[in-house]
């Protein structure tokens, strides 16, 4: 039977890719949440929902 | 209701409704002598019974542009009454497939009410039905006011909805025929799948269309969730549901994958639909509805967006922790275990941030019985996932797999998460879309707060309970190294906790029938915005402060 991939090489590319995304992705995700500049925005963010208005802004 | 359609939305909603019921007449001849030939019926039925409103008041006068001024919410008034009516019928059903193993004659002589076929039937109905439909109509309602955007059109949103409660008739109705392709929370056949496919599109596409219209650059964290979950059960849903009909007009199909490949496909769905249905779309309704009805903003925004990409990320790996001990490489069932302890930090994370948020409104939980309601659900959701984290590890799992443990662990989860959120979020949903005061009974809320929470300790605790017996008993040695019980002496030991069980699980459904009488004497007969107004009481939410200024000017 003809193989597409070997099941070894889709390890090595899931033990390997694997590892680099989990931490590429984790520096990159703490780098957006903590960024110093980004505390009015979110401040910002978390209060928008509170505001009484019910309507449209169009 | 459907005069607020437009003359074009209600014209293009009514030849969709007609294609429908011919494709379900094709169907219903095309399929005769096979099971699908019913569920061409059912679609024809279907289709026309929505056609005849609309037809009705096809040639009604255009709507008035004041439409526009304020968010469409009907949608979501319908979505909210069809998640308390799956609820009801739902929990009915897994509450008598409780009673049926405590007395298996509790049934009827038909294959229909066999527990094999009710069993789908309780767990779509409660999954897809009740946690569908709220997850659904509260979308609508979250996406436009964290937009401040209103919904793009006035007949997607209603394709969405009537399309996927489509959806779930069809699958429910399909077990008690007979059809399943027996993939444990996928069971629906070919045809239902892909009509699901096309309702999913619809509903991404109106998420994106609705938040493409927001005026603020950030969009807040409660739509990430619900996209999460949007996007992710598309993807989920399509891949698991690989498969080739038999025939075109039958409705039999096998799945594209076989063997281990296939356990494992299946439960990097299963394990994902616990994550990105039952989770991630509920953790969007508990970012918004809890910190709205406590009255202060999220604890810690940074800690929903580090929980949002972890439980988005890790989630993704952890399937395999359902296949300890099987032909699954061993470095798989590893990796999905390691993941699984790994994801309790964004899990408490949110669990965590819920319970800070409500510093300095205790006093309110005290005395709202629907924050309370958002409140115990946060504690259940922290519970449940350290405890999913701790049965993934593979010397647990020796212990708990296949035994009741594992059904208390999901009822703890469902029960105490996915429906304390959800009828918290409704509860608080209800009176703002109806334009109430209030719900119309707080004594009925504070009855169903109570019959939810007892129901939920009496089932966990039953099932905690019976499945370490069952798990001890099953690997009991003599001394001879014979197996100490028969399987049999397991079953007689775990009478009593079944019995707890359904009554834990009546409580429950009477909690929730408390809910749908509160839902129907709140529409009819609450003080509505007009008597408020002339009593001079205010809605409590929802009066567009602008016509206050207009008063001024």
């Amino acid at each position: 039977m003809m193989t597409i991939v070997a099941h070894d090489t889709l390890v090595w590319f899931a033990k390997t890719f694997g590892l680099i995304y989990l931490v590429v992705l984790s520096v990159v995700v703490l780098c957006y949440a903590f960024w110093p500049s980004k505390q009015k925005e979110f401040d910002d963010a978390s209060a928008s929902i509170l505001k009484k208005e019910d309507r449209p802004w169009q | 209701m459907l005069s607020k359609l437009t003359k074009g939305e209600r014209e293009g909603g009514l030849i969709i409704l007609l294609a429908m019921t011919v494709i379900g007449l094709v169907i219903a001849i095309a399929g005769r002598g096979d099971p699908i030939s019913a569920h061409g019926f059912l679609i024809m039925l279907f289709s026309m019974a929505v056609a005849v409103p609309v037809m009705r008041h096809l040639f009604d006068p255009e709507p008035s542009r004041d439409r526009l001024d304020s968010y469409y919410d009907d949608p979501s008034k319908v979505g909210v009454v069809l998640t308390f009516a799956w609820g009801a019928f739902a929990m009915f059903v897994g509450d008598w497939v409780a009673w049926l193993l405590v007395e298996p004659n509790l049934t009827f002589s038909g294959a229909w009410s066999s527990f094999g076929r009710l069993r789908p039937v309780h767990t779509t109905g409660v999954i897809f039905g009740f946690g569908g439909n709220g997850l659904i109509a509260t979308s609508f309602y979250v996406m436009q006011r964290t937009c401040r955007a209103r919904l793009p059109d006035q007949l997607s949103p209603w394709f969405v909805l009537i399309g996927y409660n489509l959806f779930c008739l069809l699958a429910v109705s399909g077990y008690m025929l007979g059809i399943t392709q027996s993939k444990e929370y996928a069971e629906p056949e070919w045809y239902a799948d892909l009509w699901l496919v096309v309702v999913w599109i619809v509903y991404f596409v109106l998420y994106l269309r609705t938040l493409s219209r927001r005026q603020e650059p950030h969009i807040y964290v409660a739509n990430w969730y619900y996209m999460a979950f949007i996007v992710v059960v598309a993807m989920l849903h399509i891949v698991n549901n690989l498969a080739v009909p038999v025939s075109l007009f039958g409705a039999k199909s096998h799945s594209l994958f076989a063997g281990v490949q296939d356990a494992l496909t299946e439960w990097w769905y299963g394990h994902n639909a616990v994550a990105f249905f039952l989770t991630s779309g509920f953790l969007g309704m508990m970012y918004y509805y809890l910190p709205v009805r406590a009255g202060r903003p999220i604890f810690s925004y940074r800690m929903s967006i580090i929980s949002f990409w972890g439980i988005t990320f890790m989630y993704m790996w952890v399937g395999s922790h359902h296949l300890h001990y099987t032909a699954l490489p061993q470095w798989v069932q590893t990796l999905g275990m390691t993941f699984s302890l790994v994801l309790l930090v964004p899990s408490w994370g949110s669990a965590a941030n819920a319970l800070l948020t409500l510093n300095g409104a205790w006093h309110k939980v005290r005395d709202d019985a629907t924050l309370r309601f958002m409140m115990v659900a946060a504690v259940f959701y922290g519970l449940t996932t350290f405890e999913g984290s701790f049965m993934a590890i593979r010397s647990v799992n020796s212990l708990s797999h296949y035994t009741d443990w594992t059904v208390g662990h999901v009822h703890a989860g469902a029960l105490g998460w996915v429906a304390m959120i959800t009828f918290g979020a409704l509860y608080a949903s209800i009176p703002w879309l109806w334009k109430r005061e209030r719900m119309y009974s707080p004594a009925l809320v504070e009855l169903h707060f109570w019959l939810a929470l007892a129901g939920t300790a009496v089932y966990v605790f039953a099932m905690w309970n019976s499945g370490i017996i069952q798990g001890l008993m099953w690997r009991t040695y003599t001394e001879n190294g014979n197996l100490a019980y028969t399987f049999i002496d397991s079953l007689v030991a775990m009478k009593p906790y079944y019995i707890a069980r359904a009554i834990g699980g009546l409580l429950f459904l009477l909690g929730a029938l408390a809910g749908c009488l509160n839902l129907f004497l709140t529409i009819r007969l609450a003080p509505g915005e007009a008597e408020a107004e002339r009593a001079g009481s205010g809605p409590a939410y929802g009066r567009p402060s602008a016509a206050a200024l207009q008063a001024g000017e």
